[in-house]
């Protein structure tokens, strides 16, 4: 099934593949060394003097129960914001791909989002569920319940996963309707005509079908909450109420541009670059298993 | 067209600059400032241009204070630093740790021969900026001092006499009482609670926050705020956060939205508060001292500035020096203070901006003006009321807001929030040791 197109001599290979390396040297692998250089020294934040204190800086974050924590509130969040994306994106999908009649207008409308910046997103939500002036918080004041995300964790964590969700729906409805399209009509009329009703086919025809695109989403999505979810973190919450919106990458930023420690910043970073590797090598040998291409 | 015509201009005016510029030394200043206080050190920048013709400076606005720290920072790693930068009260140990990047003011204005005389400034303002030695190593910029501030509508709509006596927390707590008997759904609310709820509350009362002369003497500071006179106050503000009478809002000035919206009766809030308050609020409102313990510690001593100053940097030609010595000069010159305390609320600097406000009858025509300046100087600083200088203490502040929220949500007691807090600070404090 494969193909493969196979070229003569090594010359231009290398050509061809050249701006990708020297984009990756460029803006990955260099910063990227950097930051495993630093991690091994506790610096002045003027670059003054630097102190080399080898595995110091790691020692000191893993031994930090706040840090350790910080892991586990990583890991409901990332969760969360990668389920509360994907799930209603999926469903959106699958009803735009129904509709016969404006299909534009709505798949245009739903795509909007997307095009809002994470921090303006956050100031959004925030507006809305302002503990003393919020439209959503007056209304649910009335049905008797006291939203209050300052001082609620609980609350703080759902309003910062539905803020990064939420711009998050529009992308990945977009690629789950794309792949909607590209099933072909033939296998789901050949199912209807065996019978098999709405939901039968979409479980066993046209989910497996999407499993390229879903995981693909499901990468890209966790990336998406580990690493560029810090603007609405920092809009909304700060990190508060006392730690519980604290990711891992908030407390990169924290500490590197809040403290100034950019030792512990950049073991920070290394820590982080390692967990997404991992899981990113976890996903494609467990998970990609079961994706049918 | 429109855009076109705009971005031509401003290229125009990008590439004609330094030809404009060319006969005079440039001054670059970095400050933290938009909206009406942006407009204002404009028109100090501009009015200092216009005075003279050997130097020109050039403000440049760099986000808010910690962008504009980073900013600083970065440009100095680069050698790209500007002459003049301004820097929050919390970043203070981290410029003064910086031997090299930074040249003390005292030094500055010396070298230059500028008119300077440091027994000019008002001692609890400066004390914070000035060394164990004396020496002057900042300029201080914007100063303010937390104050209470009162709704009077929102007393009399609860049935409080609004002239009630709030000089003391023991007063403002059976207030608080009265006030929600009266129906008041917000009594009580703060912003910047650590500032006011706890390094001021120290200073004010005469304990420690932390040890060396709280952080003047030297590096190997470790934080003492969980002494008894704070665990009474977190305490106390807790028990009235279980009952609704002090609403919790947020870290930063959140709740300043709702006392102007006259939600909130009373608001400990700086005293640089008055502008927008004097702006929005459609109700009466007082100014009044910040409320103390009686009988706790020394109180009431005097309560300690937040704001910021401005640093010279290291690494220019000695003519720069020179021009940055006259640019602060005229900053402290006696018509220009009085008229930026009287415009912004922010304390003057000198005793003769001070006295000068005084005579043109600034203070009697806006009442409450002049509390924060009473309040600051009511009584000579002590080591405990100097102010603070703290490694990493922005992050010291998270981690007291965290351990605050803590005790206002009910799931920690003030004594071993404050403990937590002072384990987890020291932790930072000898990290900031070890890195400088």
């Amino acid at each position: 099934m494969e193909k493969r197109v196979t070229f003569k001599g090594w010359l231009l290979p290398l050509c061809l593949i050249a701006p990708q390396v020297l984009v990756s040297a460029v803006f990955f692998f260099y910063p990227a060394g950097q930051a495993v250089w630093q991690s091994l020294f506790i610096p002045d934040p003027f670059g003054l003097s630097m102190q080399y204190v080898g595995l110091g800086n790691f020692e000191y974050l893993l031994s930090d129960p706040y840090y350790r924590a910080s892991f586990l509130t990583t890991a409901i969040f990332s969760t969360l914001v990668t389920l509360c994306s994907m799930v209603p994106a999926l469903f959106l999908a699958v009803v735009a791909d129904r509709l016969i009649k404006g299909a534009g207008v709505y798949r245009t409308m739903l795509i909007w989002p997307y095009a809002v910046a994470p921090a303006i997103a956050g100031v959004l939500w925030l507006f809305m569920f302002n503990t003393r002036v919020g439209v959503v918080s007056w209304y649910l004041g009335h049905l008797g319940y006291d939203w209050n995300h300052v001082l609620n964790g609980g609350e703080a964590m759902g309003l910062v996963v539905v803020a990064s969700a939420w711009g998050r729906i529009s992308y990945n409805f977009l690629f789950f309707f794309a792949a909607l399209q590209a099933i072909p009509k033939s296998v789901i009329e050949a199912a209807a005509i065996d019978g098999a009703r709405f939901w039968r086919r979409f479980w066993t025809i046209v989910l497996p079908l999407l499993s390229p695109t879903t995981f693909f989403l499901l990468v890209v999505n966790i990336v998406y909450a580990f690493f560029e979810t810090f603007g609405v973190i920092h809009t909304i919450t700060s990190g508060g109420p006392q730690q519980s919106t604290t990711i891992l990458v908030y407390k990169v930023f924290s500490d590197g541009f809040v403290g100034q420690d950019l030792g512990s910043s950049a073991a920070q970073s290394v820590i982080l670059l390692v967990v997404v590797g991992a899981l990113t090598i976890f996903q494609f040998k467990f998970i990609e298993r079961r994706v049918h291409y | 067209m429109k855009n076109l015509t705009t971005g031509a201009l401003i290229a125009g005016s990008t590439i004609l600059s330094p030809f404009a510029a060319y006969a005079e030394t440039e001054i670059q200043f970095w400050h933290a400032f938009t909206g009406r206080l942006g407009e204002l050190v404009a028109d100090q920048v501009e009015d200092f241009n216009a005075s003279q013709d050997e130097f020109t400076v050039v403000a440049s606005h760099k986000g808010n204070y910690s962008e504009t720290l980073n900013a600083g920072i970065a440009a100095f790693r680069a050698g790209e630093q500007p002459h003049i930068l301004m820097v929050f009260e919390v970043g203070t140990a981290t410029m003064m740790a910086a031997e090299g990047a930074v040249r003390s003011v005292t030094e500055v204005m010396e070298a230059s021969g500028a008119e300077f005389d440091p027994d000019a400034y008002i001692g609890a303002v400066n004390g914070y900026y000035t060394n164990t030695e004396g020496e002057m190593l900042s300029l201080p910029f914007n100063a303010s001092t937390p104050v209470l501030w009162v709704n009077r509508d929102a007393f009399e709509a609860a049935g409080v006499d609004p002239d009630t006596d709030l000089s003391t927390w023991q007063n403002v707590g059976e207030v608080l009482t009265a006030l929600k008997d009266g129906g008041s759904t917000c009594p009580l609310t703060t912003a910047w609670q650590s500032w006011i709820h706890l390094e001021n509350l120290s200073a004010y009362h005469d304990v420690p926050f932390a040890t060396q002369e709280n952080g003047f003497a030297g590096t190997d500071v470790e934080l003492v705020f969980n002494g008894e006179a704070q665990v009474a106050h977190i305490s106390a503000m807790g028990e009235w956060a279980q009952d609704g009478k002090f609403i919790y809002l947020g870290r930063r000035n959140e709740s300043g939205a709702n006392f102007r919206a006259g939600e909130c009766a009373l608001f400990t809030e700086s005293s640089a508060g008055y502008a927008g308050i004097e702006a929005d609020a459609e109700f009466d409102f007082d100014v009044r001292p910040l409320p103390y313990w009686e009988g706790v510690g020394n109180s009431p001593q005097n309560t300690i500035i937040g704001g910021a100053s401005l640093w010279v940097m290291e690494g220019h030609e000695p003519e720069e020096y020179e021009g940055a010595a006259q640019f602060l000069a005229y900053l402290s010159s006696t018509p220009v203070q009085a008229q930026w305390h009287q415009d912004t609320g922010y304390l003057p600097i000198t005793n003769d901006a001070a006295e000068a406000t005084r005579e043109s009858g600034f203070y009697a025509d806006n009442l409450g003006t002049e509390v924060a300046v009473l309040q600051m100087t009511a009584n000579e600083p002590t080591s405990n009321s100097k102010g603070l200088r703290l490694g990493s203490f922005d992050q010291i502040r998270g981690i007291i807001d965290e351990e605050f929220e803590a005790v206002w949500a009910g799931d920690k007691d003030a004594q071993s929030a404050l403990d937590s807090a002072v384990t987890r600070g020291n932790q930072l404090l000898r990290r900031f040791e070890q890195a400088n």
